[in-house]
């Protein structure tokens, strides 16, 4: 009986050491980052570092402004943002709202699984596809601003989708009741009366899009061009805060190392803004709702 | 009785039936709504062909490139075979799976069955767990470098890359448990405490075999995330060639591979190739898991 | 003269056969009400005078329904009837947005821009559901802060914003408390001077309170339709009887 009780309580501390796992991971990853990436910003100067234009970490002396990658980053969400989410918030609408039931059973689990596409196969598509596209049609290289905005908007737009559509279903049928009956059409009852009350379900898929868009590596680099300037048009080239972290990495030293991962502390506060954001949506939607 | 039913309702005239002419007067009296419908259906149009096309564009590129010598066991500069960075894929896939899984599980257990409501740990713990599948996969891997390469100086390694996959899919093997968990029956602890057996014994015996399939789905969807995986293995488990030898060596999964390859440039037919073995092989894992997960809803 | 007139009108859902054979007129500017216990087809009645019961899967209807001698089933704009036969539902479902622009929505939706012409559409609205004094100080606050009793009478007043003709009402207070319900009758009682009012209710007294004619369903079929004081005092069918002695249901 005695054995009994201990291997309870052994367990249940195996099973609260395993849950503390997470918290352990992330308190890691911030001591991890942190540790190797602030040195390097308090060196460069926060100013110089954040704010620099230059990029030179192989001169003599070396400058480490990330600030045409911080943009890059931007500009590519933007882009990304700007293609994938009206066309997403749409096909949601259309998912939801006016897809014939059996056109639906095809589409929603294809847009399920399309979600899992690999990041890579997305990019490689974009090279291959995309980027030839862009040279011939619209100008420039190819590698574009332009070609990462739209492979990302596509690679977004299952997230968008998903999360649009059951916030859309998630709307009481009694509102669009109440406008048709006030002899509202079928489309403005959608427009006027559901999506304006779904929109911070809608908000929150944005929201876990951009996080997607601004994460994304492998894809963009094989697309985005990756030089170190801000772009002055849509088809010029533009480097990610991501790119610039795997691009250098594999060769480089010192000082030139650390604000690499300094560069990724950078990309972690800007996701934990995001997260946070990301909350507070959550939090304030379950209070309303 | 029901069939005679049947041929009395296919003779009712119902007259609520609304007409294509009827509706198409309707937008005449409201063109904005009509333009609203057309900029809808056209919207989802164009996802759906997006999404499509990248498909059978990869397919109808990739499949003729699907020589045996893609399959060959050697790799070599002349001839990229994807076999061996299959067989790197499979052994880092097991690898973290045998650290991910009874740390995912048992940290759902604890949440699903230990802690009690409103805890305040157990909101910190979803808190974290939310905020670990919201990092982006490379700084997974920047984080998997300064730890496991670096500061444990195991070098690139696979398992420098299983423990730092460990860690991203962790969340997901978290939530779809303790999901899985949660939807088994109070009937079924009480009528084990019912028996006099202990709580370990309820959970062992009784909850999570009747959780298997909600924790294989989740098991499932989290393979498909590592075989896709790339940014967060790149800097760890590194980017060799060839067949790995032993867990302490470095070894590219397939999509390593595909990304090389892609990066080169120099063997576009063969990267055609590999990225339909690559595709295949995770919309088919990500297939199988919702089709486990669907089989579990409709059962109940 | 007669507002609605319904003839050897037939509703199936699927296989089932919720209304069979009801003839029915009834009179402009009185109140009409439905009864019966529940199930037995009386909101589903309701519901194909504005056609709502087009957004239900299956539904069939056979006969003729005629709004003002126009075939409402024919070849109409059902966005139009909609607008001419308003509709206050079981539960209050305004809108999440303000007050104001809960009773705007529906005169937006008919093509009305002005501010000048909107405020007062919004004042006049909410002074005809006697709900102006209550809600002139809050009308950019959110209408789903107001009570349950203020929410259906503000849905109340929003299907009256569009001007409609006709007000279906359906079991418009059964989720309110004695005293907002007494508000809301005594409302119907002004208003039935401009509109013709078509309510469902399970609440017999309230019927015999307000309405001018009563109709009494059971299991699809309308059983007795009469003026509502003949009906609750010498009913001529025995089923009536039993149902307002309360013998069942």
């Amino acid at each position: 009986m005695r054995i009994n009780r201990i291997k309870e309580k052994a367990m249940q501390g195996v099973f609260f050491l395993t849950a503390i796992t997470s918290i352990a991971a992330v308190v890691l990853i911030c001591i991890f980052l942190f540790y190797n990436g602030i040195p390097a910003i308090a060196e460069i100067g926060i100013l110089d570092f954040v704010g620099g234009q230059k990029w030179a970490p192989t001169n003599e002396p070396a400058s480490y402004g990330i600030l045409c990658m911080i943009v890059g980053s931007v500009y590519v969400t933007a882009g990304a943002i700007i293609i994938g989410v009206p066309i997403g918030i749409l096909t949601a609408v259309f998912l939801a709202r006016f897809c014939p039931p059996a056109l639906y059973k095809i589409l929603k689990p294809a847009t399920e699984l399309l979600a899992g596409v690999p990041s890579i196969v997305y990019g490689f598509f974009g090279l291959m596809v995309i980027v030839p596209f862009i040279r011939d049609n619209i100008g420039g290289n190819g590698p574009s601003l332009l070609a990462a905005s739209i492979v990302l908007g596509i690679m977004i737009l299952p997230t968008i989708i998903g999360v649009s559509e059951s916030a859309i279903r998630a709307v009481p049928e009694s509102y669009y009741e109440g406008s048709l009956a006030l002899g509202a059409t079928r489309e403005r009852s959608v427009f006027k009366a559901i999506l304006p009350a779904s929109k911070s379900g809608i908000l929150a898929g944005v929201v876990l899009g951009i996080g997607r868009a601004i994460g994304e590596t492998m894809a963009v680099i094989l697309i985005a061009g990756n030089q170190v300037q801000i772009p002055s048009s849509i088809t010029d080239g533009v480097r990610t805060l991501t790119a610039n972290i795997v691009l250098e990495m594999g060769y480089s030293t010192g000082l030139h190392r650390q604000a690499l991962i300094a560069t990724g502390v950078v990309l972690f506060v800007f996701i934990l803004l995001i997260t946070l954001s990301m909350q507070a949506i959550k939090s304030r939607s379950e209070k309303n709702g | 009785m029901a069939d005679a039913i049947n041929e009395k309702q296919s003779e009712i005239k119902a007259i609520n039936k609304i007409a294509f002419s009827q509706r198409l007067k309707e937008y005449k009296r409201k063109p904005l709504s009509l333009v609203m419908y057309l900029i809808v259906v056209l919207a989802a149009a164009l996802s759906i062909f997006a999404l499509v096309f990248l498909i059978v564009y990869i397919l109808v590129m990739g499949v003729p490139h699907l020589t045996p010598d893609l399959f060959a066991w050697e790799y070599n500069s002349d001839n990229v075979s994807c076999m061996p960075a299959i067989i790197n894929t499979i052994i880092i896939t097991l690898l973290t799976l045998l650290i991910a899984v009874p740390f995912g599980i048992g940290a759902a257990i604890y949440l699903a069955e230990y802690a009690k409501r409103g805890n305040k740990l157990v909101k910190v713990i979803r808190t974290m767990a939310e905020t670990l599948s919201g990092i982006p996969s490379i700084v997974y891997g920047l984080f998997g470098m300064l730890c496991f390469v670096t500061a444990f100086q195991w070098g690139y390694s696979v398992l420098a890359g299983a423990f730092t996959l460990s860690i991203m899919v962790l969340p997901t093997i978290m939530r779809t448990t303790e999901e899985a968990l949660i939807a088994v029956p109070d009937s079924y602890r009480e009528g084990s405490y019912g028996l006099g057996a202990g709580k370990l014994r309820t959970i062992v015996k009784t909850i999570l075999p009747s959780a298997v399939p909600g924790i294989l789905a989740g098991v499932i969807l989290a393979i498909g995330r590592i075989v896709g995986e790339t940014a967060a293995l790149i800097y760890t488990a590194g980017s060799t060639t060839g067949l790995v030898d032993g867990v302490m060596s470095s070894g590219r999964t397939l999509a390593i591979h595909m990304y090389m390859l892609a990066n080169e440039g120099l063997h576009t037919d063969q990267a055609w190739g590999t990225a339909v073995v690559l595709l295949v092989l995770v919309l088919g894992i990500n297939t199988l898991s919702s089709f486990i997960a669907k089989k579990l809803s409709s059962k109940k | 003269m007669d507002k609605f007139t319904i003839k050897d009108m037939n509703l199936y859902y699927g296989k089932f056969h919720a209304l069979k054979g009801v003839n029915l007129n009834m009179p402009k500017n009185q109140i009409t009400a439905f009864i019966g216990p529940s199930g037995c087809g009386k909101s589903t009645l309701l519901k194909s005078l504005n056609r709502m019961n087009d957004l239900v899967e299956g539904c069939k209807i056979t006969g003729d329904i005629r709004l003002d001698g126009e075939d409402i089933y024919g070849n109409i704009d059902i966005n139009i009837l909609r607008k001419r036969v308003g509709m206050v539902f079981q539960k209050a479902n305004p809108f999440p947005m303000s007050v104001y622009d809960n009773i705007a929505y529906g005169p937006r939706t008919h093509g009305i821009k002005s501010k000048a012409k909107l405020d007062e559409i919004v004042e006049s609205s909410l002074k005809d559901a006697a709900i102006w004094d209550e809600l002139k100080d809050r009308l950019k606050k959110s209408a789903l802060g107001l009570s349950g009793g203020q929410q259906q009478r503000l849905c109340i007043a929003r299907a009256l914003a569009v001007k409609p003709e006709v007000l279906l009402m359906d079991e418009a207070t059964s989720a309110l408390d004695p005293i907002s319900t007494g508000k809301i009758e005594e409302l119907c009682l002004k208003l039935k001077n401009q509109y013709t009012i078509i309510m469902v209710t399970h609440n017999m007294q309230q019927a015999l309170r307000i309405a001018d004619n009563t109709a009494f369903f059971l299991l699809g079929k309308m059983i007795e339709y009469g003026n509502t004081d003949q009906i609750f005092s010498n009913p001529r069918e025995k089923e009536t009887e039993e149902y307002i002695t309360g013998r069942f249901g």
